[in-house]
C-alpha cells in the first residue's frame, strides 16, 4: 500500500547569525490513510518543524533544503503557489498548539469558518453560513448560531480549539496534522479534545498526525509512533511495540521517564542531559552522550559513525546497539 | 457605547475652555496691539489717539483683563467670534470659507497619504528586507526629512514652472489643489508608510497568519483580510494624528501655493496683529484636533472587536 503522505529524508534548516540550525536533519515519515500516526520527542526535537514542513508552513528564516514530501503521490515541494493553497486547509489542514492566538481577533470565528469554504468550495454565502454553524455545533459549540459572530477573545482555550477544529475538518480532508492540540489547555479539556479529534476523524476517514511531548495522549490515540530526537527519527513502530517493547535507548529512556500510578518511587527516573545545541551536535549518534546503553556496553561506534535507519519486524529504529546494526 | 461619547462630549468643555484661555493669554500677552499697528504712521498723533481710544472701547480693551475673558468666553458661546480688528468683517465670515478651503486641501492630501503610505508600507512588509522595502523606506526617510516648504518648492519648479502642467499659484480650482495636495500628502505618507510597515511585519510574524495560510488562503487576500485589519489600529492613530495636522491648517504649504485657508489667514492675521481673527483660528484648529481625537477613538471599536467602551 503506498502512503498517502510521504516524507523521506526531510531536511529544514534555519539560517541564523550564529550559524545554520539543522531543526529537521533527515526525517522519514509515512502516514497512510486513515491512521493515527503520533510524533513525540522533547522540545527541541524538531517534531514541530516537520508539521510545519509537510504543508510548508516554515517561515524565515527556516527553509526545507532538501529531501521531499509527496502527498497522494504528488510532489509537494515543487507544486506551485496555487497548487499549494489548493492542497493546504481542503486536503491537508493543520491546527495548532495556541488556538487562542491562532484566530484572527478581528474577524469572527464564523467567517474564519465561511472564508475557507468559499476559498475552495464553490458556495453561496447562505450555504456556507449554515455549514459553519453545524460545523460548529458538530465540534461541541453550545448556542452555534448566536457564536458565529463571535471573536476569538470571547472564548475559552477549549472552545477556540474546538473552533480551529471545526476550521481543519471543514472540508473533511485526508490528512489532519494537529500540532500539540492540548498542550495549552487545562487537563480536563485535554481529554474532551482529544475525544473530539479521535472521534470527528474515525468519522470522516481523515489521517491524523499528532505531534506531542505527551506519551500518554500517544498511547490513547496514535495507531504508529515516531520518536523523534534532535530533528532525526530514532525509532519507528506501532504503538503496543512501542510501549512494550522499545528499542531504541532514547525511548525507553522516555518510557521510564514517565511516573507510573500506584507506584511509588523514591525519584522519577530521568534521561541524563538535555537535547544537544544545534551549535554543538555529536558528530555520530545524536544520543550517544546520554545514552545509558553506550556507556553499558562500551560502545566506541556511536561517536564515531552516525547509525542509520534499521528496518525492524515492527518498524524502524536508529541505533547502533541494535543486532544488525553494525 | 452612548454613554461613552456623551461623556467625551463634556470633556470637550473643559479643553475648550483651556484653549480660549490660553489664546486670550496670548493676546494679552504680547506687547504691540493690532489697534496701534493698525493706525501706525497713517494719521496724525491726536486724531490717531482718539480713534484708537474708540476701537479700545470697542473691543473691550479698557477693561481689566479678566472683564475682556468673561465678555470673550460669553461671545465664543453664543458663537460670535467677533469682527476682524482689519477688516472690520465679522471673523466666521471670514474663517467660514476658508475652513471650507483647509478641508479640501486636507483630505485631499490624506487621500494621498493613505494611498501611498499605505501600499508603500504594506509592500515593504511583505518584500522585507528586498529591493522594494529597501526603496521605499528611502523615499520616505527622505520624505520624513525634508522641509514640506522645500518639496513645495520642488514640485513647483517641476510642474508649474519648466513643464507648465500646473499653476504655481492658487485659483481656488481644482488644478491649483494638485500640487500643494501632492507635497502635503506625500510628507504625511512617508510617517504612515514607516507606521504602516513596522505594523504590518509584527502582524504578519502573528499565529493567526499562519493559521490562514495552513487554510489555503491566498497570499493577497491574507494580506488584506487578515493583516491589514489588524494592523490598522496603529495606522488609525497615526492617521488621526495627521488629520488633525492638516486640518489645524498647514500654515507653510497654504502660503507658499497661495491656497486660501485657515492656515494662510493665521499668517495674515499674524502680521495685522488682528487678535481677533487669530484667536478664532486657533479655536477652530484645536476644537477640530478635539473632534478628530473622539472620531478616532470610537473607530477604534469598529477596526478592531477587542476595544469596548462599555462598562
Amino acid at each position: 500500500m503506498t502512503a498517502l503522505l510521504e516524507i523521506e529524508n526531510l531536511q529544514t534548516h534555519f539560517k541564523t547569525e550564529g550559524g545554520v540550525v539543522r531543526a529537521v536533519d533527515g526525517v522519514d515519515l509515512k502516514v497512510n490513510e486513515g491512521e493515527v500516526l503520533g510524533i513525540v520527542g522533547e522540545s527541541g526535537s524538531g517534531k514541530t518543524v516537520t508539521a510545519l514542513s509537510a504543508l510548508r508552513l516554515v517561515d524565515e528564516p527556516g527553509k526545507i533544503v532538501g529531501g521531499s514530501i509527496r502527498y497522494d503521490g504528488r510532489d509537494v515541494l515543487s507544486m506551485n503557489k496555487k497548487e499549494l493553497t489548493q492542497l493546504r486547509g481542503d486536503r491537508i489542514s493543520m491546527i495548532f498548539q495556541q488556538p487562542r492566538v491562532c484566530l484572527n481577533p478581528v474577524i469572527s470565528i464564523g467567517r474564519q469558518i465561511t472564508e475557507l469554504l468559499k476559498q475552495h468550495r464553490d458556495i453561496s454565502s447562505k450555504e456556507a453560513r449554515n455549514t459553519a454553524i453545524s460545523l460548529l455545533n458538530s465540534v461541541g459549540i453550545p448556542d452555534a448560531e448566536k457564536r458565529f459572530s463571535a471573536y476569538a477573545h470571547e472564548l475559552s482555550g477549549g472552545q477556540a480549539q474546538r473552533v480551529m477544529i471545526a476550521i481543519a475538518l471543514a472540508l473533511k480532508p485526508r490528512v489532519l496534522i494537529a500540532d500539540e492540540p492540548t498542550t495549552a489547555l487545562d487537563v480536563t479539556i485535554q481529554a474532551q479534545i482529544i475525544e473530539l479529534l479521535r472521534e470527528l476523524c474515525r468519522e470522516m476517514g481523515t489521517a491524523l498526525v499528532l505531534v506531542t511531548h505527551d506519551l500518554g495522549v500517544v498511547a490513547e490515540l496514535a495507531d504508529r509512533v515516531a520518536v523523534m530526537y534532535a530533528g532525526q527519527v530514532v525509532e519507528e513502530t506501532d504503538v503496543e511495540t512501542l510501549f512494550s517493547n522499545p528499542q531504541h535507548p532514547y525511548t525507553q529512556g522516555l518510557l521510564s521517564s514517565m511516573p507510573v500510578l500506584g507506584q511509588r518511587a523514591e525519584r522519577l527516573t530521568a534521561i541524563p542531559g538535555t537535547v544537544p545545541k544545534p551549535s554543538d551536535m555529536p558528530p555520530a549518534c545524536r544520543f550517544a552522550p546520554r545514552c545509558k546503553t553506550r556507556i553499558s556496553l562500551g560502545m566506541d561506534i556511536c561517536n564515531q559513525e552516525p547509525p542509520q535507519l534499521l528496518r525492524t519486524a515492527k518498524g524502524s529504529v536508529r541505533c547502533w546497539a541494535i543486532e544488525g546494526a553494525s | 457605547m452612548a454613554n461613552y461619547v456623551i461623556r467625551r462630549l463634556l470633556m470637550i468643555i473643559p479643553i475648550i475652555f483651556g484653549i480660549l484661555f490660553l489664546t486670550f493669554l496670548i493676546k494679552a500677552l504680547i506687547p504691540t496691539d493690532a489697534v496701534s499697528a493698525l493706525f501706525s504712521g497713517t494719521v496724525s498723533e491726536d486724531k490717531a489717539a482718539e480713534a484708537i481710544a474708540q476701537i479700545r472701547e470697542k473691543y473691550h480693551l479698557d477693561l481689566p483683563w479678566y472683564r475682556q475673558f468673561g465678555i470673550y468666553v460669553w461671545d465664543v458661546m453664543h458663537l460670535d467670534l467677533g469682527e476682524s480688528v482689519r477688516t472690520r468683517q465679522p471673523v466666521i465670515d471670514e474663517i467660514g470659507f476658508r475652513y471650507v478651503n483647509t478641508l479640501i486641501l486636507a483630505f485631499s492630501a490624506l487621500i494621498v497619504a493613505i494611498v501611498v503610505g499605505l501600499v508603500t508600507g504594506m509592500l515593504s512588509a511583505y518584500f522585507k528586507n528586498t529591493w522594494i522595502d529597501v526603496t521605499s523606506m528611502s523615499v520616505g526617510m527622505m520624505g520624513i526629512s525634508m522641509p514640506a516648504f522645500f518639496l513645495g518648492f520642488v514640485l513647483i519648479f517641476i510642474f508649474s514652472v519648466q513643464l507648465r502642467w500646473l499653476p504655481v499659484i492658487g485659483r481656488g480650482d481644482f488644478q491649483s489643489l494638485i500640487l500643494p495636495a501632492l507635497t502635503l500628502g506625500f510628507i504625511e505618507a512617508a510617517a504612515l508608510s514607516r507606521v504602516t510597515r513596522s505594523s504590518m511585519l509584527d502582524v504578519l510574524s502573528r499565529e493567526y497568519i499562519r493559521t490562514a495560510r495552513a487554510k489555503g488562503m491566498s497570499e493577497s487576500y491574507i494580506l488584506f483580510r487578515h493583516a491589514l485589519p489588524n494592523a490598522f489600529l496603529s495606522i488609525l492613530t497615526m492617521i488621526g494624528l495627521q488629520i488633525g495636522n492638516l486640518l489645524g491648517g498647514a500654515f507653510i504649504i497654504e502660503v507658499i501655493f497661495g491656497w486660501h485657508g485657515i492656515g494662510e489667514l493665521a499668517v495674515k492675521a499674524i502680521q495685522w496683529r488682528d487678535f481677533t481673527i487669530t484667536q478664532a483660528v486657533i479655536l477652530v484648529s484645536a476644537g477640530t484636533y478635539v473632534f478628530v481625537n473622539l472620531i478616532v477613538d470610537l473607530l477604534y471599536t469598529w477596526v478592531d472587536p477587542r476595544i469596548s467602551y462599555e462598562e
